[in-house]
């Protein structure tokens, strides 16, 4: 089924894996038979053009959408086939990033990431613990009592992925992070998601920034149309 | 576990409620005014008691003797009366009484006083005010003195006339107008009240879909529905206590004033009453709070997130 594994040893386990997978969207499609995996601890990035189905395939990993048809499984498991308490249990693996940030605009910095962790259940010792180390990773310990509209952009996305990996899921998708930042921020931003991935998660970025996929240099599956038209392990921006 | 859960919940509704600024202001004033039409409708209702009960004080039956009738005579009568249960007092006023009396309402008519001189005898006679239990009794109390033989034998002879029937059409008018107010006040005191809550929820359920944003991003973060729901049922319920505080603290002006100025209109002084039903009418304030705005929050929160 999956010779690439073969190919690269079989230790590594697959992730999710995409078989087939459709996507229509009443008379248009937005995705046509994908498929593709991606192993533990890999960090890739799915570029193409406004529209190629980029944020489409966030949400099917999500499970915020279903497929038409296809097959999408996250290490053993077909995704849409999970009860809604697994479905709960799965998504809390997984940390998203959004372009619009998505925070809370009525709570602080720390408070928006503590948020995370009170809605699984997490003890206040450990939330004391865990915020403030989180906040220094994203370097936003000084802003810690901050409400969003006071934050800049950059600032506001270092915040967001914070709150994404204070749960330390074993995924971080990232739908066009940077979209909204100008060129310094787009870099800090990459650069905090790579030392992510360094410690160990698995990072699925999409976008359509030549600057970023450069910057990165690593896997890069393009998008066009809906459909995969290149999947390079060492990554070049080509459309 | 819960207490941790409603810990945070309650912070979380808090810090909502205060952070929200305009909107909770809002939803503040709303809840105020539907806090302010009960709070008055029950001054109306008390208002109209007083006027009902200031109708049966003042209401009353005048027996007129003759003049120089028989002083015993008249005490008998009186003690025959006072026994009916259906009267509650009979006052007798005598005849130097009475012209004493008439003499001090005509002070400042010169001439009815010098009429008065030109008499040799006093031309007023002693008189018994009655006044009964209920103003329906008037009527069968009338009709009983009028009865030769039932008061005391030849009763009716030193009897020059009794003042009711002039009056009876007035009393009875005042009696229906009061009663049936009472009544429409009832039925559009519970409409006011029913609109009032229905505004109270339509602003706070406009309020919650105006958060739509923050919802699903709790949401996506993996909260629970209780833990979405939770803060803004709080956040409705901190918004009926602020509101029951501020109307209290409204009603006080208010009431000193209507005290001073209408307590003739109203046969009630409704700042002593407010003094005196204090604890009571705020209680009544903060729960309707509560329970609108908790109710109302959560109806809304509810209903949103099932869609």
């Amino acid at each position: 089924m999956n010779f690439e594994i073969i190919e690269l040893g079989g230790i590594i386990r697959p992730m999710i894996y995409f078989n087939n997978v459709t996507k229509k969207y009443k008379d248009s499609s937005s995705l046509e038979d994908i498929s593709f995996s991606i192993t533990e601890g890999e960090f890739v990035s799915i570029v193409g053009h406004s529209g190629a189905g980029k944020t489409t395939l966030a949400k099917l990993i999500l499970a915020e959408e279903r497929p038409t048809s296809g097959t999408i499984f996250f290490e053993s498991t077909d995704i849409h086939k999970l009860s809604t308490k697994d479905l709960i249990k799965f998504r809390r693996k997984i940390g998203v990033v959004f372009q619009d940030f998505r925070l809370l605009p009525n709570r602080t910095a720390y408070e928006n990431i503590a948020f995370a962790m009170e809605a699984v259940g997490k003890e206040d010792e450990e939330i004391m613990q865990d915020v403030p180390h989180v906040l220094e990773l994203v370097d936003l310990a000084s802003k810690a009592f901050h409400f969003p509209h006071q934050l800049s952009g950059g600032e506001k996305q270092r915040l967001a992925i914070a709150r994404a990996i204070i749960t330390q899921p074993e995924i971080i998708i990232a739908d066009e992070p940077t979209g909204n930042l100008d060129p310094m921020n787009t870099n800090e931003v990459v650069n905090i998601l790579k030392k992510i991935n360094d410690l160990g998660t698995t990072v699925i970025l999409t976008t359509h920034n030549r600057g970023v996929i450069d910057q990165i240099k690593k896997r890069v599956i393009t998008l066009e149309n809906g459909r995969v038209v290149r999947d390079d392990k060492d990554g070049k921006y080509m459309l | 576990m819960i207490f941790i859960y409603l810990r945070r919940v309650i912070r979380s509704g808090y810090h909502n409620f205060i952070r929200s600024g305009f909107t909770s202001i809002a939803s503040v004033l709303i809840m105020t005014i539907t806090l302010f039409v009960i709070t008055s409708l029950i001054f109306i209702q008390a208002s109209l008691n007083a006027s009902l009960n200031d109708i049966k004080e003042r209401v009353d039956v005048t027996v007129y003797f003759i003049p120089g009738a028989e002083v015993d005579e008249i005490s008998e009568i009186k003690s025959s009366l006072e026994k009916l249960p259906e009267i509650r007092e009979v006052y007798y006023t005598s005849e130097d009484e009475a012209l004493k009396n008439f003499k001090e309402r005509h002070s400042n008519d010169f001439l009815t006083l010098q009429a008065l001189e030109e008499l040799d005898e006093n031309p007023l006679g002693a008189s018994l005010n009655i006044k009964a239990e209920d103003p329906s009794q008037y009527e069968s109390i009338s009709k009983y003195i009028e009865n030769d033989g039932t008061l005391s034998k030849g009763a009716l002879t030193i009897i020059d006339k009794i003042d009711y029937r002039q009056n009876k059409i007035v009393i009875d008018r005042l009696n229906s107008i009061i009663t049936g107010a009472q009544r429409l006040g009832f039925v559009v005191s519970l409409v006011l009240i029913l609109i009032s809550i229905i505004i109270t929820f339509n602003t706070i359920k406009l309020i919650i879909y105006m958060s739509k944003e923050e919802i699903n991003v709790m949401r996506l973060v993996g909260a629970g529905n209780r833990y979405v729901q939770g803060p803004f049922i709080v956040s409705g319920i901190l918004v009926g206590v602020v509101a029951s505080l501020l109307t209290v603290i409204l009603f006080i002006p208010i009431s000193i004033w209507l005290g001073n100025q209408m307590t003739d209109f109203l046969s009630l002084n409704l700042y002593t009453y407010y003094k005196a039903n204090f604890f009571q009418l705020f209680v009544i304030m903060l729960a309707s709070g509560m329970l609108i705005g908790g109710i109302s929050s959560s109806l809304a929160i509810v209903r949103y997130l099932k869609k």
